[in-house]
């Protein structure tokens, strides 16, 4: 019976032992669009600093519901959170930008060897329908001299709340006066046609397996992948390819955060660019969450923007990094 | 099974009561602790319906029983509507059943009847084994299997041969309803023949032997006097089938292409209320359409409930019968 | 024709369609396993057992965290699950009259068919939003809830196998009722009841749906049970709806490892199955 019972007690110690660990967890949830890199960040941050934060890509939708909720200890969303769902929060979130990135047309498309060329309305009248073939007369003149299949479109686009379906609805509501009218800019599009999937994952994996597809990504996932993806036509009239240095002169006409840079002027912007943010409670209770959330802040201000270009994502434009240093004092 | 007090005899040698024998009369206390045990399960099962019914109290006061003729989901109107989900629900498990009945039947009379002994079980312990695979694990194979065999040899055959029709229409995709309804339907198969398999085998021998006896083939015998005793068993095994198929989330939602329409084509991409849940709930920031969703799942739970209980009173009524 | 070689010609024909049913159903069912085995086998290194997630678009690392996982929350979700099934179970077996007994076991038949989505969200509601934060418990108090009516019933079914002559042998001998049940009649059918703990554990092993809002998901090691905790069928899921080939290498070599985990419990409890009932007939 005693030998029974130290075995018990010991089996009960170590199950619970081991929730006492010194080192600080930290849970995060919200946009697949950064995933990438913000995989890189916390994996260096926790070799470095011992803390680990564990972040789950669920959208944007998703890591501002979790936030409301309370069930993590910082969200990430692509898009602006609202006035009606800051109202709901606890404390109302510090907004700080992590990355800039872009949104790139990537699709599936056997026999094409250049790179297609679209415009935002072209790419508008896709995803309403309009163009239901590759070698639809607008694709065409678009693309001279590229062998453009007698074969339908498959669109693909997200299933889940999502910045990325934010930022690239907002992009088409700016070019397209029917994409406004019909569906206009949301997290949560009416997409009329299409299939969908969870995630900037998902839909690449889809477009990457079904053959005549189109979709839209964050620039790393169609890289990674080695996937096609299409020039955009930006707002000064120039066809060019989602790069750090397009991206980045988008990012370089906003001027204060959060803010929209889709068909952003300038010649060289490319026009679906977009930054990404994290929402980070002003108040946070936990001693040791709130230390280890503003280290992690500083050293993403610093640090970790040297990891943005080798995953293809631009780095903050220095006034903003400025700004945002000062920005982590606001979280008590 | 009466709880009986036992008498407890007096200890013999006057030793100190242990914790032991102070337990040995105590047949009350073992009555007492197994019921709280078993009223847990009640407990459980109360506490389920009381989430569900308060969770989606939003969703149902604003929608009503507009509810289930709704073809809304527009997160933006905040208008949610269950049909689309309730028709993909439907139509995949249909589908399932329609090819898992015929073969599944087939293969369990193949089993019951007519293959030697060892051959039987040795398949059956196989399809049974096959009973246990998780959904995810189907999912995984089918995106990589089925989706391309569906959009790349059978869809288009389909719509060649059939496509005049409004159930072959549209672009062959390869994930839809179809491609669900098929990863169901092989889901389903385990079920189907082995309960049925075991309903046939139940049968007693004297019905085969006296249709034999008469005059009958082996398939007359089979299909005139063993199926029909059995039938109950069989229509039990498809109930339970059709339950599991209503219910399974993982291996549809990885092959239904996720589009909250309603098409007449089987060719089209759909959704079913298990994949939207799983799909949505984890970003249901607004309060309406987390109840909304709760409210299908819901719909849902009394939907499988019905078809269990039926399938349950299918399958007693069978033993019952059999027994007699 | 005359009747008789018409009923024959249907006899041959509808016999050879049952045995294409059979080749159609078996042979679909063995090339899946095949297929998963194949590239299962293919997968599998050293480094999927031992290592932690890499991001994405990394190629290497592993799946160490998501086993250790899966062990965590099908350990606790047995824990919670089987006690409460075993002795409810007992009470129904032994105990109890004609109502109550009736209600129970329409209940567990009941949670039995409850669809795995519908348990995530009441574990969501239960566990996750009251302590407000996603953890191993919510996702083993999900998986306990689907493995309770299976042991419920099954221990039932084998303790109202045993003859009731053992019962009466061991009350004749002065034994009370509980150490009747405890020292007669489980042993007796112990085999049986430990086949359906298995087959029932192996079930909520592979359960996907209800964990992807309740233990939620964890790139890194979780600590104690208070935390978001990587799964293998969660992994197996993210992985493959995603664009990178090296995630789906790992999700066929996380698929094996699974079904290899469900297919030797379910021979095992068999077995165990098997050699129970030939001792009692012994």
């Amino acid at each position: 019976m005693k030998r029974q019972t130290v075995v018990g007690l010991a089996l009960v110690a170590g199950l619970f032992g081991t929730l006492a660990l010194a080192e600080t967890h930290i849970v995060a949830a919200g946009a697949t669009f950064p995933y990438p890199i913000y995989s890189k960040w916390f994996s260096e941050f926790k070799s470095e600093k011992g803390v680990e934060i564990n972040y789950q890509s669920v959208g944007s939708g998703g890591g501002i519901s979790q936030l409301t909720q309370g069930t993590v200890d910082f969200g990430a969303s692509d898009r602006p959170v609202t006035d009606a769902e800051i109202a709901k929060m606890k404390s109302k979130p510090v907004i700080f930008a992590t990355v800039l990135g872009g949104i790139v047309p990537t699709y599936n498309v056997t026999g094409i060897t250049k790179d297609m060329k679209f415009t935002g309305e072209a790419l508008a009248d896709i995803f309403l329908g309009t163009i239901t073939k590759w070698n639809d007369p607008a694709l065409k003149a678009l693309n001279p001299g590229v062998n453009l299949p007698n074969a339908d479109i498959v669109v693909v686009h997200r299933s889940d709340g999502s910045g990325t379906s934010f930022v690239f609805t907002d992009y088409l509501s700016k070019v397209s006066p029917q994409w406004k009218s019909k569906v206009g800019a949301n997290q949560s599009p009416n997409f009329p046609i299409g299939l969908a999937q969870k995630g900037n994952e998902g839909v690449a994996g889809l477009v990457k397996q079904t053959p005549g597809s189109i979709g839209y990504v964050e620039l790393n996932y169609a890289v990674q992948n080695k996937m096609a993806y299409g020039e955009m036509k930006n707002a000064a009239g120039n066809f060019l390819k989602a790069d750090l240095a397009s991206v980045s002169a988008a990012g370089a006409t906003a001027k204060t955060l959060p803010a929209s840079i889709t068909n952003a002027p300038g010649a060289n912007s490319y026009p679906i660019s977009s930054f990404t943010y994290l929402l980070i409670p002003s108040k946070i209770d936990d001693a040791a969450k709130r230390a280890a959330i503003k280290d992690f802040l500083s050293w993403m201000l610093v640090k970790g923007q040297t990891y943005n270009e080798g995953l293809d994502y631009a780095k903050l434009p220095a006034s903003i990094v400025a700004s945002e240093q000062k920005l982590i004092a606001e979280i008590h | 099974m009466s709880s009986s007090a036992a008498v407890s005899p007096p200890s013999a040698t006057g030793a100190k009561p242990t914790f032991f024998s102070r337990l040995k009369g105590g047949d009350q206390v073992a009555y007492l602790i197994t019921l709280l045990f078993a009223s847990i399960v009640l407990l459980i099962a109360v506490l389920i319906v009381y989430v569900l019914w308060q969770e989606s109290s939003l969703a149902r006061h604003k929608f009503g029983f507009g509810f289930f003729t709704s073809q809304a989901w527009d997160h933006n109107e905040e208008n949610y509507g269950a049909l689309p989900f309730i028709y993909g629900t439907l139509l995949t498990s249909f589908l399932a059943l329609l090819f898992a009945v015929p073969l599944g039947v087939g293969a369990a009379i193949f089993l019951a009847e007519l293959a030697p002994p060892k051959i039987s079980n040795a398949l059956t312990f196989m399809v049974e084994l096959l009973a246990a695979v998780p959904s995810v694990i189907y999912g995984l194979l089918a995106i990589f299997t089925l989706v391309p065999l569906m959009r790349d040899y059978v869809e288009p055959a389909l719509k060649s041969t059939l496509g005049f029709t409004p159930l072959f229409t549209g672009p062959a995709y390869g994930v839809g309803y179809l491609a669900a309804g098929a990863v169901l339907a092989i889901m389903t198969f385990p079920f189907i023949i082995s309960v049925s398999r075991e309903a046939l085998l139940d049968v007693p021998r004297e019905q085969r032997e006296a249709a034999l006896a008469l005059g009958a083939t082996r398939w007359e015998a089979t299909w005139q006097a063993v199926v029909p005793f059995a039938k109950l068993g069989i229509m039990g095994s498809i109930f339970l089938g059709l339950a599991r198929a209503l219910g399974e989330t993982m291996a549809v939602t990885m092959v239904i292409g996720n589009v909250p329409k309603i098409s007449a084509s089987l060719l089209s991409s759909g959704y079913t209320i298990a994949s939207v849940i799983a799909n949505e709930f984890a970003e249901a920031s607004s309060d309406i359409f987390r109840e909304s969703l709760i409210f299908l799942a819901l719909v849902l739970f009394l939907l499988t409930i019905v078809i269990n209980g039926a399938a349950r009173l299918l399958i007693i009524a069978t033993t019952r019968k059999g027994s007699s | 024709m005359s009747r008789l070689a018409w009923r024959n010609f249907v006899n041959e024909v509808m016999l050879s369609l049952t045995a294409v049913c059979t080749l159609l159903t078996v042979s679909t069912l063995i090339l899946i396993l095949g297929y998963l085995i194949w590239n299962g086998g293919k997968s599998l290194n050293w480094a999927f057992f031992t290592q932690l997630p890499k991001g994405p678009g990394e190629v290497g690392g592993g799946m160490a965290n998501a086993i250790v996982g899966t062990a965590k929350l099908v350990g606790l979700a047995s824990a919670i699950g089987i006690p409460i099934g075993f002795i409810a179970g007992i009470y129904l077996s032994e105990f109890g009259g004609v109502t109550f007994p009736f209600i129970i076991r329409y209940v567990a038949d009941l949670l039995n068919g409850v669809p795995s989505i519908v348990v995530g969200i009441f574990a969501y509601a239960i566990v996750v939003l009251p302590l407000k934060h996603f953890s191993a418990w919510a996702g083993s108090v999900a998986l306990a809830v689907m493995l309770i009516p299976v042991v419920v019933r099954n221990t039932e079914q084998f303790l109202q196998g045993v003859p009731q002559s053992l019962r009466e042998g061991a009350l004749s001998l002065g034994a009370s009722k509980w150490r009747t049940i405890v020292t007669v009649v489980v042993p007796a059918s112990i085999s049986g009841i430990l086949t359906g703990i298995i087959l029932g554990v192996a079930r909520i092993a592979g359960e996907t749906a209800p964990l992807i809002f309740t233990s939620f998901g964890n790139q890194f090691w979780s600590s104690g049970f208070n935390e978001p905790t990587s799964s293998l069928p969660v992994m197996i899921y993210n992985y493959a709806i995603s664009p990178y080939d090296d995630w789906h290498r790992q999700a066929w070599a996380a698929g094996l490892v699974l079904l290899a985990l469900v297919l030797v419990s379910n021979i095992l409890a068999r077995g165990i199955l098997g050699r129970g009932t030939a001792a009692n007939r012994a």
